[in-house]
């Protein structure tokens, strides 16, 4: 999987809680301008972690029900699920180093 | 474009908001080989802004996002390389100075120190529990999540306000928490908070802590003439406070004024000759784009007189 792939409230449980690899959620809008900038570093991060991480993505203007069940309030938002469960999550725009440092905890 | 092979260069710009990309531009048209790192993305702080209303030469105001990517293009053109990484240390001392980064070393003849500022944060119990429930710093971001509740921004300059009347446009009602009885930000600003209803000041008054636990559910503020103490029940807050250098990358590698500020003199040269700083990094800033970009300048074409003396 090279591209983040777009989830939403109905294929969440199998495209995210399911997953036999640890999912990379990114919640985000369109009209978060973080988010839009977030975008291209987390292609590049779903290129070098394809195979180990799922990245997704889930626009909380669409799915309401998903991003109030984790309680959205701030994006960009990034929640990492392993075997069905958020296992670590990282709120604002983080530069990518930064990011990999989260990602690579979750496969420890 | 990212930057070859070849890792020698004429300068090299720390940072891509507006005063790096200014300066890239001319750099770059002085032929003089260049390389911009950024860390992030290029663009800034401005890209949080929705529209920007005060750069000059775009009178029908330009959102923040494109107003970076119209830097970046312009400099692109010119001949700029674009590198995406961290600073990891600098020698700064010698005639050849190493910028040391998380993709390798790089030897230049000059240094502009563009890497600006970010948000402060208030270091109040609570602030750093409930950042994503409820405590923010983006409003542009946040605001349609607090459809019909109550919030409150804390701050009192052109952040603030601006960011209290793009949630006016969301929620219920907007309480601007400032510690003082008057406002910083620039007088049209405050001149449209005060004509928005959902708007309410409480001047004087403070943040002492953020309570609730799994979301924002109150703040306890207190009057800091009359000391006392009052609860605010709000769904969210927004922190517009102020702002920290982004300077951090640079102690024990280059001499910072205690607020963690750049000195620079009117040609943006910092103590060290052939170092330059441009931007929200340097004292007493006036932290705009348009600022930003001229400091950018002038740093170039002072950098570009040092190279070639």
């Amino acid at each position: 999987m090279s591209k983040p792939i777009e989830v939403d409230d109905a294929s969440f449980e199998q495209k995210v809680l399911q997953s036999k690899i640890p999912v990379l959620v990114d919640f985000w809008a369109p009209w978060c301008r973080p988010c839009l900038m977030a975008a291209p570093v987390l292609e590049e991060l779903a290129k070098e972690y394809a195979d180990k991480i799922t990245f997704t993505k889930l626009d909380v203007d669409q799915n309401a029900k998903i991003a109030a069940k984790y309680n959205i309030m701030a994006i960009p938002n990034l929640i990492i699920f392993k075997e069905g469960k958020p296992v670590s999550q990282i709120v604002g725009y983080k530069p990518k180093e930064e990011l990999k440092k989260d990602l690579d905890a979750v496969l420890k | 474009m990212t930057a070859k092979s070849k890792k020698e260069y004429d300068v090299i710009i720390i940072g891509g908001g507006p005063a790096g990309l200014s300066a890239g531009i001319y750099t770059s048209r002085a032929r003089l080989n260049s390389l911009l790192i950024e860390r992030g993305v290029v663009g800034g702080q401005i890209a949080d802004a929705e529209m920007v209303e005060n750069y000059a030469g775009f009178a029908e105001g330009v959102s923040g996002v494109e107003l970076g990517q119209l830097m970046q293009q312009q400099a692109a053109k010119y001949g700029l390389n674009i590198t995406i990484a961290e600073v990891t240390g600098l020698e700064l001392k010698k005639e050849k100075r190493v910028v040391k980064t998380t993709k390798g070393d790089f030897t230049t003849k000059a240094v502009i120190i563009a890497s600006g500022s970010e948000r402060g944060k208030l270091g109040i119990p609570g602030e750093k529990e409930l950042t994503g429930k409820g405590v923010s710093y983006c409003a542009t971001c946040d605001a349609p999540f607090f459809k019909k509740k109550p919030v409150a921004v804390v701050g009192g300059g052109d952040v603030a306000i601006t960011e209290a009347l793009h949630l006016a446009k969301f929620s219920s009602k907007v309480l601007l928490i400032h510690r003082r009885d008057q406002l910083r930000a620039t007088r049209i600003l405050e001149e449209r908070a005060r004509a928005e209803p959902k708007i309410e000041f409480l001047w004087d008054t403070v943040v002492e802590k953020i309570e609730g636990e799994d979301v924002v559910k109150q703040l306890i503020l207190r009057q800091v003439k009359t000391g006392k103490k009052s609860t605010l029940d709000v769904a969210g807050v927004f922190i517009a406070t102020g702002f920290k250098p982004n300077t951090d990358y640079l102690k024990g590698f280059f001499p910072l004024d205690k607020t963690g500020f750049i000195k620079t003199n009117d040609r943006m040269e910092t103590e060290i000759p052939g170092i330059f700083a441009a931007g929200d990094i340097r004292l007493n800033s006036a932290r705009q784009a348009i600022t930003a970009a001229g400091d950018g300048a002038t740093a170039a074409v002072n950098a570009d007189k040092f190279i070639s003396q």
